[in-house]
C-alpha cells in the first residue's frame, strides 16, 4: 500500500500542473490568437465603442416597439447573465399554466388586432435564461406590432427581418432562428427604414 | 419526426460509427505502445512523468496493486479537490471573490468529480473561481476519464492473457490515456468551439449597457436583514432598475472540451450546455455531443483489437447502438408532440420549418426538439451528464426514457471505461444465462466462466439499482428529502428518483428543480456516487484477476459465439430485462403516473 503512495502524490501533482494549469493556459494563448472576439465573449461594439451586449446573450425587451425575445427565468431579473438559469417547471405544474397564460395576455393586450396563434418558443421560458434567439415564426408573429409602434410599413420591416433569419448551420444542423438582440440594434440604427407618412 | 430531425439523427449516428474505427485502432496502440505518431513524439514527456513519479513502467501489477494504486490516487485527487474548494477564498485567480464553499457541498463536489459523475449541486459561475475550475474540476476531468479508461484495459487483459498474474501497470495506463487520448482530443475541441464562440479568458466578468433598461420588484429589508412588512402584513417592495448586463466569462472552452470527452459533464456555467457561452452554434452542440459518444463507442473498436477478435468489438457496439437508436426514435416524437396543457391555452405547438414547436420550456431556439431530446439521450446513455436543455420541463415520457437509460446501469455506450467494462460484465451474465439454459459451462472470450467471475459480476449489476432504489425510499420519507422537490405530486417523486438515479449511476445530470446543495442531499447523494464508482471497479477488477490467471479454452462445439446476432439480441435481453425488473414499478409511481394526470386532463 505505501509503496504505491508516493507514486499516487506524485503523479497527482504531474497531472495538477499538465492539465489543471499548462492545458487551459495554452488553449487560452491559443485562443486569443486565432479568435480574440470570440474567446471575450463575442460583443457587439455601439457607435462609441463601448460594447452594447454580446451576440450569443439575449437581453430583456419589454417595450412594445421591440421585438422581444423567449421569456427568461433567471433571478432576480430576466436575463441575469451572471446567473444562468431556466424554470425548471415540470410539464403539469400549475405555474407553468399561469406564466404562459400572463405572456399570452401580455402580447395580446399590446397587439390587439392580431389573433393569430402564438408561437410555442415565444410563451415558454429557455433552459439558459439568456436564449438570444426566437424563432422566424415568433418574429414574424409580432412584426405587426413592431411596425405599428414604430409608424413603419408592414411589409417593410418584414423584408427587413427576413435578413437577420438565420438559416440551419450548413442547412442540417439546429434550427432557423432570429438574433433578437441584433435585430433590435440594427432596427433602432437603420436608416433604411422610413415611417408611414 | 420531421424529416429534418430524421436527417439531424441519422448524420450524428452515422458520424460517431465511422469515427469509431480509426479512434478506436489509435486507442488501441496507444494502450500496447504500439507506434501511433504522438507516443513516439512525445515520448521523452512520458519518461520525463515516469521518472518525476518514481515509477517504473515496466513493473506489472496484480489486480490487488493495481486497485489500491487507483483506489488511493482517486481518494488523494477527491482530498486536494475537497481542500482547494474550502480555501478558494483565499487563493489566487478569483476575479469574483468568491468565498470558499460549506462542507457538505465541497464533499459532495469532491466526490462528484473524482469519480466521473460530475453532479453539480452548485452553480459554476456563482460558486467556483477559476482556479477551482481549473486546477481542480479540470483536472479531475481528465485524470478520472483516465481511470475509468485504465480499469477496462486492465479488464481486456484479464482475456487477453492467460496463466498469468498482473494486469497492467496503473500508472502507465493513466499517463497513456490522459497524455495522448484526452490532452490531444480536448485540445483540438476547445479550440474548434473557441471559433464558435465559447469563451476562454482569464478576464473578469463582464459588464454592458442594455439596449432597454428594466425594472423588477425587490422586497425591501429593514436594518436588521429582515423582509419589511406593511400594516397589512404584505411584504414591502420596491423598484429596482437595471441598466447594465453583467456577462459571466471565464476560461470555459478548455474545461467543456474534456467534460464531454471524458463522459464528467460538469459545467462551467449553472446551466452547462444550455448557455449560450457554453455552447453558442448548432455546430458547436453538434461537436459536444459527438464528443459525449466519441470514446466509449470507439473503446469498443479498442477491446476488439486488444483481445485480438475485432468482432467481438463491434458486437458490442451493435448491441449498444440498437438499444440508442430505438429510443431516439421514441423520444423525439414524444417532445414534438408538445404539453396538452399550452395546447389548451392556443398556443402554437406544431413542429415546422420557421419554428421548432413541441415542448420549448427549458429548450433553446437554437437547438429546438431535435437536438434539446438528442442530446438527453447521449448524455444519459453515456454518463456523461451535461444538458443543454432543462430535462426537469420533459414531457412525462420524454424525461422517462434519459432517467431509465442511467438505471440500465449506464452500458449503452456508458462511460469512458466504465461503460464498456459495465456492458462486458452484463456479457459475462448473458453467457452464464444461456450456459444455464443449454447445459454448457459457460465461456466468454475464451475464458471459463465460474462461479466467483458470476458473482463479481452479480455485485457490479446489483448494486447500482440497489443505491438508487434504496436512496430515493429513503428520500421520500424524511422531511429534508421532500422539502427540496420543486414541482408537487408524481414529478415531485421523478426529481428525487432521478437524482439518485443520475449519482447511482455516476451520470450528473439532473431534473435540476430539486434543490440538491442542502446537507441531506449533498451527503446521501455523495455516498450514492462512491458506491457507484468504486463498488463497480473493484469487482470488476478482480474479474480481470481472475481472468487473466485462467488459461485459454480452445472453441468447441459446445462453445456459444459471442459475435453473432443471436448474441446481440441476447446482450440487449439481458441489460433490458434486469433494468426493466428493477425499475419498472417505481417509474410507474413518477413519469407514468403523471403522464396520465397530464393527458387525462387534456
Amino acid at each position: 500500500m505505501y509503496q504505491h503512495l508516493k507514486p499516487a502524490i506524485l503523479m497527482l501533482l504531474v497531472w495538477t500542473l499538465l492539465t489543471g494549469t499548462v492545458y487551459p493556459t495554452a488553449v487560452t494563448s491559443l485562443a486569443y490568437l486565432l479568435f480574440p472576439e470570440q474567446s471575450e465573449g463575442s460583443l457587439l461594439l455601439g457607435p462609441d465603442g463601448a460594447p452594447s451586449g454580446s451576440r450569443l446573450i439575449g437581453q430583456p425587451f419589454s417595450d412594445p416597439k421591440y421585438f422581444w425575445g423567449r421569456p427568461s427565468a433567471t433571478a432576480p431579473y430576466p436575463y441575469n447573465a451572471a446567473a444562468s438559469s431556466g424554470s425548471n417547471l415540470g410539464p403539469r405544474n400549475p405555474a407553468l399554466v399561469q406564466a404562459v397564460s400572463a405572456r399570452i395576455a401580455a402580447l395580446r393586450a399590446t397587439d390587439t388586432g392580431n389573433s393569430a396563434s402564438i408561437p410555442v418558443d415565444l410563451v415558454t421560458a429557455s433552459g439558459s435564461g439568456l436564449d438570444p434567439h426566437i424563432s422566424p415564426a415568433a418574429a414574424a408573429y409580432q412584426v405587426p406590432r413592431v411596425a405599428k409602434q414604430r409608424g413603419l410599413p408592414v411589409a417593410a420591416l418584414q423584408e427587413f427581418v427576413e435578413r437577420y433569419v438565420e438559416s440551419r448551420q450548413f442547412g442540417i444542423l439546429g434550427e432557423a432562428r432570429v438574433n433578437v438582440v441584433e435585430l433590435n440594434l440594427a432596427l433602432d440604427r437603420s436608416t433604411s427604414l422610413k415611417p408611414v407618412r | 419526426m420531421t424529416a429534418n430531425s430524421v436527417l439531424q439523427i441519422t448524420v450524428y449516428v452515422l458520424v460517431l460509427l465511422a469515427c469509431a474505427k480509426p479512434l478506436g485502432g489509435y486507442m488501441a496502440r496507444i494502450y500496447e505502445d504500439r507506434p501511433a505518431g504522438l507516443n513516439r513524439w512525445l515520448a521523452p514527456v512520458e519518461r520525463l512523468i515516469y521518472r518525476l513519479c518514481s515509477v517504473n513502467p515496466a513493473v506489472e501489477m496484480r489486480w490487488t496493486d493495481y486497485t489500491v494504486a487507483l483506489l488511493l490516487f482517486n481518494l488523494l485527487g477527491l482530498l486536494a479537490l475537497f481542500a482547494l474548494q474550502r480555501l478558494q477564498g483565499v487563493l489566487p485567480l478569483n476575479p469574483q471573490h468568491l468565498p470558499g464553499i460549506s462542507p457538505d457541498s465541497a464533499f459532495n463536489t469532491a466526490v462528484s468529480f473524482a469519480t466521473n459523475t460530475n453532479w453539480q449541486g452548485y452553480g459554476g459561475e456563482i460558486t467556483m473561481s477559476y482556479l477551482t475550475q481549473m486546477l481542480g474540476l479540470t483536472v479531475q476531468n481528465f485524470v478520472s476519464a483516465a481511470t475509468g479508461m485504465a480499469a477496462l484495459v486492465a479488464l481486456t487483459r484479464g482475456f487477453a492473457r492467460r496463466n498469468a498474474d498482473t494486469i497492467g501497470n496503473f500508472w502507465v495506463d493513466l499517463t497513456r490515456g490522459t497524455l495522448y487520448i484526452l490532452l490531444p482530443l480536448a485540445t483540438a475541441l476547445a479550440l474548434v468551439l473557441v471559433s464558435q464562440g465559447v469563451v476562454q479568458t482569464f478576464s473578469p466578468y463582464r459588464t454592458v449597457a442594455l439596449t432597454q433598461p428594466v425594472t423588477y420588484e425587490q422586497a425591501k429589508l429593514g436594518d436588521d436583514g429582515q423582509t419589511l412588512e406593511d400594516a397589512a402584513g404584505n411584504p414591502v417592495t420596491e423598484t429596482v432598475a437595471v441598466r447594465e448586463q453583467t456577462l459571466a466569462v471565464g476560461p470555459a472552452a478548455s474545461q467543456i472540451a474534456i467534460k464531454q470527452l471524458g463522459t464528467n459533464g460538469g459545467g462551467f456555467f449553472n446551466v452547462n450546455s444550455a448557455h449560450p457561452f457554453e455552447n453558442p452554434t448548432p455546430l458547436s452542440n453538434f461537436l459536444e455531443m459527438l464528443a459525449i459518444l466519441l470514446i466509449p463507442a470507439a473503446l469498443c473498436h479498442t477491446f476488439g483489437v486488444l483481445i485480438g477478435d475485432t468482432r467481438q468489438g463491434w458486437a458490442i457496439l451493435a448491441a449498444m447502438t440498437v438499444v440508442f437508436v430505438t429510443l431516439i426514435v421514441v423520444i423525439v416524437p414524444l417532445e414534438q408532440a408538445g404539453n396538452p396543457a399550452l395546447s389548451a391555452l392556443g398556443v402554437d405547438q406544431q413542429p415546422q420549418a420557421s419554428q421548432p414547436g413541441g415542448n420549448m420550456e427549458g429548450k433553446e431556439t437554437r437547438f429546438g426538439i431535435t437536438n434539446s431530446a438528442l442530446w438527453a439521450l447521449a448524455t444519459t446513455a453515456a454518463s456523461n451528464g451535461s444538458v443543454n436543455a432543462m430535462h426537469d420541463s420533459f414531457t412525462p415520457l420524454g424525461g422517462m426514457i434519459p432517467m431509465w437509460l442511467m438505471q440500465l446501469g449506464e452500458v449503452i455506450y456508458g462511460g469512458v471505461g466504465s461503460g464498456l467494462y459495465g456492458m462486458i460484465v452484463f456479457a459475462i451474465v448473458a453467457v452464464f444465462v444461456a450456459g444455464l439454459m443449454i447445459g454448457r459451462t459457460p465461456e466468454y472470450l475464451g475464458k471459463k466462466i465460474e462461479a466467483y467471475e458470476v458473482k463479481m459480476a452479480s455485485l457490479v449489476i446489483l448494486i447500482p439499482p440497489f443505491v438508487v432504489l434504496v436512496g430515493t425510499a429513503v428520500a421520500v420519507m424524511v422531511d429534508v428529502g421532500k422539502a427540496s422537490v420543486a414541482n408537487a405530486g408524481a414529478h415531485g417523486f421523478s426529481e428525487i428518483l432521478y437524482a439518485f438515479s443520475s449519482a447511482g449511476n455516476n451520470n450528473g445530470s439532473a431534473f435540476a428543480g430539486l434543490s440538491a446543495n442542502t446537507p441531506f442531499y449533498n451527503t446521501a447523494l455523495g455516498l450514492a456516487m462512491l458506491f457507484a464508482r468504486y463498488w463497480l471497479a473493484v469487482p470488476t477488477l478482480a474479474i480481470a484477476g481472475a481472468l487473466a490467471a485462467k488459461k485459454v479454452v480452445p472453441f468447441g462445439p459446445g462453445s456459444l459465439p459471442t459475435h453473432t446476432p443471436l448474441f446481440v439480441v441476447l446482450l440487449i435481453g439481458t441489460v433490458l430485462i434486469v433494468g426493466a425488473l428493477a425499475f419498472l414499478p417505481v417509474l410507474a409511481l413518477g413519469p407514468v403516473v403523471e403522464h396520465l394526470q397530464l393527458f387525462g386532463a387534456h
